[in-house]
């Protein structure tokens, strides 16, 4: 099993309680090229929306876009190579919850990748991880080389609290 | 029963073919080449296989799992046969439309549903 390497980075305005969660901080994992490894890298930071209550659903969302991005980093970016890493940088805090995934690949142009829903491509066994990322994620940025992508998704149970209070008063 | 592997219960109706996932994580990345290779070989070995998968208590569908699921149909056609697939959860279901999968696949709520859908073999077509 090779390394995972954890390192936390720019301070936090007011943390809630640094000892639980990473509330406001960039988090840094480096892991090898691995497929097997993105469920302990998912665990970790769907662990931290847990605690801010993101609903079942933002954790479905979440965990199927880092999978997606995961799969593509090691697949597409690293091509398998076990002697590459994918760096994860991530930070939760009770609105939100940002993950980067970079490989150490040339990267690639998103906007040349064919509609999967298209008639043309509909029985295609690849090529859906991106559509599903930008349907699940609130935001999903690329890097001007295509070896990064930001996914963000924001904790749809403040969304409904702040909607509710809206409405209601 | 024909076969109890670690990752897919498989039984037989007849002549339809059930095939169930043991663990709710059985579709995370490393896993599915060999689901695939399973239910290509199950296909391999039916003339005009009638099959249903059900995703009862799955709750994490990638898009290499998809990309399995339409080699398996796929394969299933090519043998004149026909795949269904049934209790996929709200939010797996959703995967299904948002990459319009729904309209290739033919999914139904429930097994009784999915066995129900099957057509008698002089009139069966492809899917």
């Amino acid at each position: 099993m090779g390394r995972m390497r954890l390192e936390k980075t720019t301070a936090a305005r007011r943390p809630v309680d640094p000892s639980s969660t990473s509330h406001g901080l960039w988090c840094r994992l480096e892991i090898p090229s691995d497929p097997k490894r993105v469920e302990e890298v998912e665990e970790t930071i769907l662990s931290q929306c847990q605690r801010y209550s993101f609903t079942d659903r933002d954790l479905f969302a979440l965990k199927l876009a880092i999978d997606e991005a995961f799969a593509n980093a090691v697949k597409h970016g690293n091509r398998c190579d076990c002697d590459k890493h994918v760096r994860i940088k991530y930070r939760v805090t009770p609105r939100r919850a940002d993950v980067v995934v970079e490989d150490d690949g040339p990267g690639f142009n998103p906007a040349s990748l064919p509609d999967p829903t298209s008639d043309q491509h509909i029985e295609c066994t690849h090529g859906r991880g991106i559509l599903l990322m930008r349907a699940f994620m609130n935001n999903v940025v690329f890097s001007p080389s295509g070896n990064s992508v930001t996914l963000t998704k924001f904790n749809d149970s403040i969304r409904n609290k702040t909607e509710h209070s809206i409405a209601f008063g | 029963m024909l076969q109890d592997a670690a990752r897919l219960k498989i039984t037989r109706d007849g002549e339809i073919v059930l095939v169930e996932f043991t663990h709710r994580k059985i579709l995370d990345e490393a896993n599915i080449a060999e689901i695939g290779d399973q239910l290509v070989a199950l296909v391999e070995n039916e003339h005009r296989p009638k099959v249903i998968i059900s995703f009862a208590g799955v709750d994490h569908l990638s898009s290499a799992a998809l990309g399995t699921l339409i080699t398996v149909n796929n394969k299933v056609r090519n043998h004149d046969g026909q795949l269904r697939l049934c209790n996929i959860h709200p939010q797996i279901f959703e995967v299904f439309v948002i990459t319009k999968l729904n309209k290739l696949f033919r999914i139904y709520p429930t097994i009784k549903e999915a066995k129900e859908s099957f057509e008698p073999q002089s009139k069966q077509s492809a899917i």
